[in-house]
This record gives structure tokens, C-alpha cells and sequence, in this order.
């Protein structure tokens, strides 16, 4: 009887010890992350859709536009050909590969954008204009959701660093930091209009 | 001699402290104006430009109020005299982040943010109106009804026209419903009941063995609160002789046997996680909606 209850003790100090340590946090936080990433992730996938639709509408009014117009559809297949799953997100190579496709295209289309200024009629145009504000209301909500999936690993990997969390993990959870998604240098210098 | 040491020690003592105080409060303050406020959620119009004649500011509210009655969807108005070389889009979404117009969960929120001197226009959509407000949609009506009248002076006819154009687009996509505020209540009070569990128990197994009841209180208390509770483990393991005692003295109360410990739970936790949402009391404010960047931007 006694010895019973000393196991429902030992039981009970066990369970005590798991959610007083971090383990649950540590994983609700990875969860963040992932879901920040996928958020982000859709609103690329998204720019990437956008940009066929636009390719077509410049290429009737610019025509003499075609190596910025062949960057463009270039940058977006290779964007679009490198995915990377939530499990890969701590791998630096990766995660830097990713941001190189998804940047260049990035500049790829500022300096598309910046093209089309010499083009009135294009810009007059109400199927470009309608693309225009698309493309700029993704862009937007590209840089939010990167702005909170860095927010998310930031707050993940803190918590697998702090105090009795650490300790947690070393032991048995093994989660390892999480990359950022930085801004890209080129894309964010925006490119100078030559004349 | 010693005395008059100790007094100028006490003295250098304050003044170090006086002086981080002053360091403190400089660096706080400091960084209060170096990024560009938020201001004040005064209603659903918020004119800091001074850009709207007061008649139309009147229409405005009333057409603003009559959607929400309706649909429950918040739309906001905030002019301000200058972004001071904020960029347009990270402010309006701060701005959205922190007034939180539309209801939580539906995300039903709108803002209408025009910076006077930088002449720029946004419209920063909610979650749950990016499907009827799309960017298209927001970056036409910023085109065709809200520049064309503010290329001419005319911000009376811009605000009305866009605000018109906006409530047309966002009217029926949601309902409003009666105020949750009796179910919010409830799922307050159910947070209470582990505890009540807890302490049954504990009061059919004491009166046989008290320091069992002691034991399990000081064990399952902190535990329960952990999971109730949003506080950190420290604060719960603090919380374990509570348990303790309230495991040794909880027969007492039940079985009147004892002297009777006086209620050791108080109302001590009265009040946890009683939601804010949305005034009832003639104020407005945001109901908790979420914006993740939808919307569109333009300039006159």
C-alpha cells in the first residue's frame, strides 16, 4: 500500500518535472515556426503565380524588353524549383539557397518595374495597372510574414537556449536553432533608372 | 568620523541610484520618439490632419457604424499630418497590429490611412476581407475614387467616395452577432474546476491521513495552475506550498471538526483572463482582428 503510493508520487513528480521544464513550450514554439513559415512560403508561391500574367502584359507593350523579361521568367523557375520543408529550416546551406533564388527573383522583378517606367501606355494600361497593385500587395505581405516568421525563430530559438530549457533539450528533445529569412541585400537597393 | 563616512557613503549611494533612475527614464523616453507613434484609437475617424470638415466627419462615422451594427466589420479612418520618413506600409501595419480593428477570429478589420504631406494613400485590409477586398479591389478604389478627388483638394469627396466604395465591397461577407461577452465568462469560470476536482479529493483523503492531502496539494496545485494558468514554472513551483497548506487545512473546512483555516482561497485569483474586447460603454475599439499585410498603397 505504502509503495503505491510512493509510485504515484514518483509518477506525479515525473509529470511535474516534463511541463515545468520547458518541453511543451519548446515544441508549441517549433510549431510557431513552422507555421510562420508556411505563411510565408504561400504568399511567395503567390508572387510566383503572379508573374506569367505580368511576363504576357509587358511583353505586348515592350517588346525591346526582352533580357529583362527573360531574367524574370528565368528567376521564377528557379524560385519556383527549390522548395524546402519546415525540417529543413535549420539547415544554413538550405536556408541560403532559398533565399538566393527567392531574392534574385526578387530583383529580377524591381528591375523589370523600374523598365516599364519608359512605357505610357503599358502603365496606362488597366490589366498592368490591376497586376501592379497585385504584385506590390504580395510583395507587402511577403515582407510580414517574414517579418513574423523572424519573430517566430527568434522567439524558438531563445527558448531552446534559456535556462532549464536547455537542459531540456540536450537531453531529450535535440531541436536545434532555427535560420533566419533575411532581407536581400540587392533586392533591398532598389535599382538606379539609366538613361 | 566614522558617522560622517557612513552619511557620504548613503549620500554617493542615492545619488547613484537617482542618476540610473534618470538614465532609465532618458533611454525610455528616447526611444519613444525616435520611431513614429502609434496614436490614440479616439473612434472610427481619426482625423490628426485635420483633413475632414466636421459634417463629413459625422456622415462618415455614421455610415462606419451602421456597417459594423450589421456586419460586425471594422472600418477605420486615420490621417496623419506626416509619415516622417516611415515607410507607408510597415506604419499602416503597425498601426493595424496594434488598434486590432475587426472581431477576433473573423478578422473583419479595415484601415484607411492617408498621410497629408507625404500625399499617400493605403488601405490595409484584414485577414478576413482579403477574399471580397482584394488588393486589386483596394488598389481601384484608392485609383478611381479616393485620388482623383484629393488630385483636386477635395479630401470631403475622397473620404466619402472611398469609404463608400469600401463599405460596398465588405457589406454581407459577415454577420454581426450578439456579443460573446456571457460565453467569455463561462470559459473563465471553467478554469476553476480542475481545482475544484483537486480539492474533493483531497477532502475524501485527509480526514484518514492528513499529510497525504498535504502531499497531493502541494504537487497537483502547481500542476493544474501550470496548465490553467499562462504564468511561468518558477512562479507555479512558488505556488506548491500553497497547495501544501491548503491540502493540510482544506479537511477543516470541509469537515468542521477543526478551528477552520478562513477560506484560505480568498478570491485571490478573482479576475484572470477576463478578456477586453470591444467596449460596450459608448467607446470604440478594436475587436481583436488580425492583418497580415493585405491591401493596397498609392500617392496624389
Amino acid at each position: 500500500m505504502k509503495k503505491n503510493i510512493y509510485k504515484i508520487l514518483i509518477v506525479i513528480a515525473v509529470v511535474l518535472a516534463f511541463s515545468g521544464c520547458g518541453y511543451n513550450s519548446m515544441q508549441q514554439n517549433e510549431e510557431a515556426v513552422n507555421k510562420a513559415w508556411g505563411d510565408l512560403e504561400s504568399q511567395l508561391q503567390r508572387r510566383a503565380d503572379l508573374i506569367p500574367n505580368l511576363v504576357e502584359v509587358v511583353k505586348g507593350y515592350a517588346a525591346h524588353e526582352k533580357e529583362t523579361l527573360q531574367a524574370v521568367v528565368e528567376a521564377r523557375a528557379k524560385a519556383t524549383s527549390f522548395q524546402i520543408s519546415p525540417d529543413m529550416l535549420k539547415d544554413p546551406a538550405a536556408m541560403k539557397k532559398f533565399q538566393e533564388v527567392q531574392g534574385s527573383l526578387s530583383s529580377a522583378l524591381s528591375r523589370l518595374m523600374v523598365v516599364v517606367e519608359k512605357y505610357p501606355d503599358l502603365k496606362a494600361n488597366q490589366n498592368f495597372r490591376d497586376l501592379q497593385h497585385q504584385l506590390e500587395g504580395t510583395e507587402n505581405r511577403i515582407s510580414v510574414a517574414r517579418q513574423r516568421y523572424n519573430a517566430a525563430v527568434e522567439r524558438f530559438n531563445f527558448s531552446i537556449r534559456k535556462f532549464p530549457n536547455s537542459i531540456t533539450n540536450s537531453l531529450m528533445l535535440h531541436l536545434q536553432r532555427k535560420e533566419y529569412f533575411k532581407a536581400d541585400e540587392s533586392a533591398k537597393t532598389a535599382p538606379k533608372v539609366k538613361f | 568620523m566614522n558617522v560622517i563616512f557612513r552619511v557620504f557613503r548613503n549620500v554617493l549611494n542615492n545619488i547613484r541610484r537617482t542618476s540610473v533612475f534618470i538614465l532609465l527614464f532618458l533611454m525610455l523616453t528616447l526611444s519613444f520618439i525616435y520611431a513614429l507613434d502609434v496614436p490614440k484609437l479616439q473612434g472610427r475617424v481619426n482625423d490628426y490632419a485635420d483633413m475632414i470638415s466636421p459634417a463629413v466627419r459625422t456622415q462618415l462615422e455614421a455610415k462606419l457604424k451602421s456597417i459594423e451594427d450589421t456586419d460586425s466589420t471594422q472600418i477605420v479612418i486615420l490621417t496623419i499630418p506626416s509619415l516622417k520618413g516611415e515607410n507607408l506600409e510597415e506604419y499602416s501595419i503597425k498601426v493595424a497590429e496594434q488598434w486590432k480593428m475587426g472581431q477576433k477570429g473573423v478578422d473583419n478589420g479595415v484601415l484607411l490611412l492617408v498621410a497629408r504631406d507625404d500625399r499617400k494613400v493605403r488601405i490595409e485590409v484584414g485577414y478576413g476581407l482579403e477574399g471580397v477586398l482584394t488588393d486589386l479591389l483596394a488598389g481601384r478604389i484608392i485609383d478611381y475614387e479616393i485620388l482623383p478627388a484629393f488630385k483636386a483638394g477635395d479630401f470631403d469627396a475622397g473620404f466619402t467616395r472611398g469609404v463608400d466604395a469600401i463599405v460596398q465591397a465588405v457589406k454581407g461577407e459577415y454577420k454581426a452577432t450578439a456579443k460573446t461577452k456571457s460565453l467569455e465568462k463561462e470559459s473563465s469560470g471553467s478554469r476553476f474546476f480542475p481545482f475544484f476536482i483537486l480539492f474533493m479529493i483531497i477532502a475524501l483523503i485527509s480526514p484518514k491521513r492528513r499529510i497525504w492531502g498535504a502531499v497531493l496539494g502541494a504537487l497537483l496545485f502547481p500542476l493544474i495552475a501550470l496548465f490553467v494558468f499562462p504564468f511561468g514554472w518558477i512562479f507555479l513551483l512558488a505556488m506548491a506550498p500553497f497547495g501544501f497548506f491548503g491540502g493540510l487545512l482544506l479537511p477543516g473546512l470541509f469537515f468542521s471538526s477543526h478551528r477552520g483555516g478562513g477560506g484560505f482561497f480568498g478570491g485571490g485569483f478573482g479576475g484572470t483572463g477576463d478578456g477586453f474586447s470591444g467596449g460596450d460603454f459608448g467607446g470604440f475599439s478594436g475587436g481583436g482582428g488580425g492583418f497580415g499585410g493585405g491591401g493596397a498603397s498609392g500617392g496624389w
